[in-house]
């Protein structure tokens, strides 16, 4: 079972490779995907102890974490697929096989990284996300979508290379710990936890903090997102910013769980929670007066990062509130990204002093993207504000006085500065001057992002008993002391 | 079989400092092919004789360190036409230094690191750290696309030389993975190298300087 939910999306990029036409191949995307959330909806009915739910020996294993990242991230995918046909319709000057094809495999490897209980492993399929997600970035073809994909690539290879190096590290850390043997299976590790080596485990958390941070795009190793984000289609903003980050959010975790089981647990909390302001600061800092608006979703993503890891580092109810803001913002990410990609269509430009009146010249976007910002910054009722209330009464319950407070600036900060730049785009008169003018709302580029936003809505309101239950089984995986 | 291995050690390094300071990028291929050659040796020097997993893993290694990666690397350098680095970032004297400074460091940070006792008085360990660091110099210094892909294979190798250490614990699969991995990343940074010189009729990274805040 859990074999298929990998091979699965690769013989769909077999197929994309294959399939003739470029005019029905975007339809593969969301068949593929939607078959693909119904598997995952199989593995994941399964109990968890259950046979189907280990495979390869202890390689790969499907539990509450896992669980929460893989049906997030299928769901995501999906609703993002979904609007692919309309979105590549528009752009049928450019082909789309390797482009679609490049979706399928990155649909495999972050489903890979959900499922892999060997740090080898998950280093393999993580290094697989990046190389295929230059592609993906080149689609526009031209000077700033060719540097913004060298930068990625560089950053993003660099990463995920601290990221091995900090593998091995983990892995010797079990040999000097008096193990008989190394080790990279995660099972393992967990067992031998308290008996690592203090110094090279915490050389190794370090080092793989800082690699699949990069991933994630924690400052200070964002600078290849706005640049990425910028120029990549939105499209595929929404499936890096919701699933990509996931992934390396969820390797992340990963780590986490040794370290929390390990002689070294205090000192990641800490760490996490430093990094986690830090990401929100340099990206508070970067949205005022930002004039582009995917840049400005990219700082909005790296903020959003740090929220996430800052849950984590905290611990308690903000755990849980963490990995509920991830299903959150994911969503949030992907209604402000898509009609971004709408509005961005309709002016051809992303620059705030070409883009005005979006209210006006496309309607559903315009409103979608209002929508979207007044989620994110964490407005009542939406989904992002039970998360982050959350997450901040967890820390002021738990003492971090001074951590809750500047969580709260912040937030504030990052509203005034992306409400600027948002209100710009959407109020006012639209400009006369007729812009390449192809663009209407449609159904098509519509309907998925309002499904998005009705889950966002949903989740502001009532967190489903049986989400909830999964979020807290998952979230005392991160908790439980060894 | 410890001295012969140290003697590939300290050649290895020795790599690093000829690829920062020559200035003929075909000399820093050079360099990385041979150190890829002698990276695939280290493990049956460290370990002694692996059977058929030591055979498949030095092929492996020789393989696409040794071979196929630089002659990936000198078709792109023929089809792009470049032969020097002009104007490093960092001059070669500089990076030398740093190069230097960043060698003592790693000797004193893997001096705080234990190491268990079958390893013990190995010097892979500051060889590793070394060669990740020259790496990282390579690539940050330099302005020429190829030059930086050539320093992330630097850094690969420092990676790999690691790994070494847990050889006999570490499945071949991920070996190979990783390996797979590197080739096609390199793969995949010729194909933009390529994109580059075809877009701005250069390969110098200066020319990617339009995406800023």
């Amino acid at each position: 079972m859990l074999y298929l939910l990998v091979l699965f999306p690769l013989v769909m990029a077999a197929v994309a490779l294959a399939a003739p036409s470029k005019r029905d191949r975007p339809w593969l995307l969301p068949a593929g995907a939607l078959l693909q959330l119904a598997l995952v909806g199989l593995a994941i009915s399964q109990p968890v102890g259950s046979p189907g739910a280990t495979a390869w020996g202890g390689w790969l294993r499907l539990d509450a974490l896992g669980r929460v990242f893989l049906g997030f991230i299928s769901l995501m995918f999906s609703l993002c697929m979904m609007y692919a046909p309309a979105y590549l319709a528009l752009r049928i000057d450019r082909p789309n096989r390797v482009f679609c094809a490049n979706l399928f495999v990155m649909l495999a490897m972050m489903t890979l990284v959900t499922l892999s209980y060997h740090l080898g492993l998950m280093w393999v399929a993580m290094e697989a996300t990046t190389l295929v997600s230059g592609p993906l970035l080149y689609f526009n073809h031209n000077p700033r979508s060719l540097e913004a994909t060298w930068k990625m690539l560089l950053v993003g290879s660099v990463g995920i290379a601290l990221a091995l190096l900090g593998s091995f590290f983990l892995a010797y850390s079990s040999i000097e710990g008096g193990h008989s043997g190394s080790t990279l299976l995660f099972e393992q590790l967990m067992q031998i936890a308290p008996r690592l080596s203090p110094p090279w485990l915490h050389a190794a958390f370090v080092l793989l903090f800082v690699g699949y941070g990069t991933k994630m795009g924690l400052a200070p190793m964002h600078t290849w997102k706005p640049d990425a984000y910028g120029e990549a289609p939105g499209l595929v903003g929404a499936v890096l910013a919701g699933g990509l980050t996931s992934t390396a959010f969820l390797a992340v975790l990963r780590v986490y769980q040794i370290c929390r089981a390990g002689p070294e647990a205090e000192l990641t909390r800490q760490i996490m929670i430093g990094m986690g302001l830090l990401s929100m600061v340099v990206a508070a800092a970067m949205m005022i007066r930002q004039r582009d608006i995917k840049r400005m979703l990219a700082y909005s993503s790296v903020e959003q990062m740090g929220i996430l890891v800052l849950g984590v580092g905290v611990g308690g109810m903000a755990t849980f509130g963490a990995l509920l803001h991830l299903i959150n913002n994911g969503l949030t990410k992907g209604v402000l990204f898509l009609s971004a990609g709408n509005i961005h269509r309709a002016y051809g430009s992303k620059r705030l002093d070409e883009v005005q009146g979006a209210l006006e010249r496309a309607p559903l976007s315009g409103a979608l993207f209002l929508f979207g910002f007044l989620a994110i910054t964490g407005s009542p009722p939406f989904g992002p504000f039970v998360s982050e209330f959350t997450i901040l009464s967890a820390a002021l319950a738990r003492g971090h006085y001074l951590a809750g407070g500047l969580f709260l600036v912040l937030l504030a900060t990052v509203f005034i500065g992306m409400g600027r730049t948002v209100l710009g785009v959407v109020q006012g008169p639209a400009p006369a001057t007729p812009s390449s003018g192809r663009f209407r709302d449609s159904f098509g580029t519509g309907a998925p992002i309002v499904c998005m936003a009705a889950l966002v809505v949903l989740l502001g309101v009532y967190v489903p008993p049986p989400l909830a239950e999964l979020l807290h089984a998952a979230a005392a995986l991160l908790e439980a002391p060894a | 079989m410890d001295q012969v291995l140290d003697v590939v050690l300290i050649l290895i390094l020795a790599l690093n400092f000829y690829a920062l300071g020559v200035s003929r990028i075909r000399g820093i291929v050079n360099a990385v092919a041979l150190q890829g050659v002698l990276l695939g040796i280290v493990p049956l020097l460290a370990h002694g004789s692996h059977g058929l997993r030591g055979v498949l893993l030095l092929i492996v290694t020789v393989g696409l360190k040794g071979v196929a990666i630089p002659r990936l690397i000198l078709y792109a350098m023929r089809e792009a036409k470049i032969q020097h680095e002009v104007k490093p970032i960092i001059s070669p004297m500089n990076s030398l230094f740093l190069a230097g400074v960043g060698t003592g460091l790693a000797l004193a940070l893997s001096s705080t690191l234990p190491l268990a006792d079958q390893h013990a008085g190995l010097l892979i360990v500051p060889a590793s750290l070394s060669t990740v660091w020259n790496g990282f110099l390579l690539m940050t210094a330099r302005r020429k696309a190829i030059t930086q892909v050539l320093g992330y294979l630097v850094l690969e190798n420092g990676i790999f030389l690691f790994g070494v250490l847990l050889l006999e614990a570490m499945p071949l699969l991920v070996e190979l993975g990783v390996l797979l991995d590197v080739f096609t990343g390199v793969f995949v940074m010729g194909i933009i190298v390529h994109q580059i010189n075809r877009e701005f009729a250069t390969i110098s990274t200066e020319h990617l300087a339009e995406l800023k805040e």
